[in-house]
């Protein structure tokens, strides 16, 4: 029961991150692209919570909570890049 | 048939799909959707209904088949739901800049400019009274 939710899962995020690549290699502009590295961090979050429930142990949402982090404040460097041409001022 | 499958199974098994579909359906939007500001919309429904479920999910899986209480999904989705806005304001305000100094708008147009008197929180000064408007004194 569970495993087939999880192999639904992984693949869901697998083509999401898929369509998440073809907007970062398309996306006219370069906000664009931010949009897509940040749902790619998102999905690839989703992923590892899923993978922390098939493997069964709660160490991998340190990992989780981390990319959470480091993705939220490299979308906000890249667009602070675009507005201000320099990042910290 | 189904009787054998404990409660908590089913809970986090329906949390993971329905997460999973959000995850899906938000980076198909990502795809589809025509100009920058509408693509915004998918993505955050995404983090915030997509991931919720799933760390939902999570939760009810080790608490109603494994029998231990994890908080480490409280913390995530918690900090999710904080900075998701964030990202997706900071991105618009790029966007808006990049509109103004001649970047093409999408087949949906420009957004439309604000009342007459103002102009996007971006560009303007603060208003006098307003916390920010420290800086003109």
């Amino acid at each position: 029961m569970i495993s087939c939710a999880l192999g639904f899962g992984f693949a869901a995020l697998g083509i999401a991150l898929a369509m998440n690549l073809w907007r970062l290699l398309k996306g006219p502009g370069p906000e664009d692209r931010i949009l897509a590295l940040d749902t790619m961090v998102i999905n690839v979050i989703g992923l590892i919570v899923l993978a922390g429930i098939a493997s069964g142990d709660g160490t991998s949402f340190e990992a989780a909570l981390l990319l959470a982090l480091v993705g939220f404040v490299g979308t906000v460097a890249f667009a602070k890049f675009l507005l201000r041409g320099d990042i910290v001022e | 048939m189904s009787g054998a499958v404990p409660f908590g199974e089913w809970l986090a098994s329906g949390l993971i799909v329905l997460g999973a579909s959000f995850a899906l359906i938000g980076s198909w939007g990502l795809v589809r959707l025509p100009s920058l500001m509408e693509r915004m919309h998918g993505p955050t429904k995404a983090s915030t209904l997509g991931l919720g479920a799933m760390l939902a999910g999570s939760i009810a899986f080790f608490q109603l088949v494994k029998g231990e209480w994890t908080t480490h999904e409280v913390l995530v989705s918690l900090f999710l739901f904080v900075t998701a806005p964030v990202s997706a304001n900071m991105i618009a305000k790029a966007h808006l800049h990049r509109l103004r100094q001649g970047g093409q708008p999408g087949p949906a147009g420009a957004p439309a400019a604000p009342s007459e008197s103002s102009d996007w929180a971006t560009y303007e000064a603060p208003h006098a009274g307003t916390p920010g408007a420290f800086a003109d004194e």
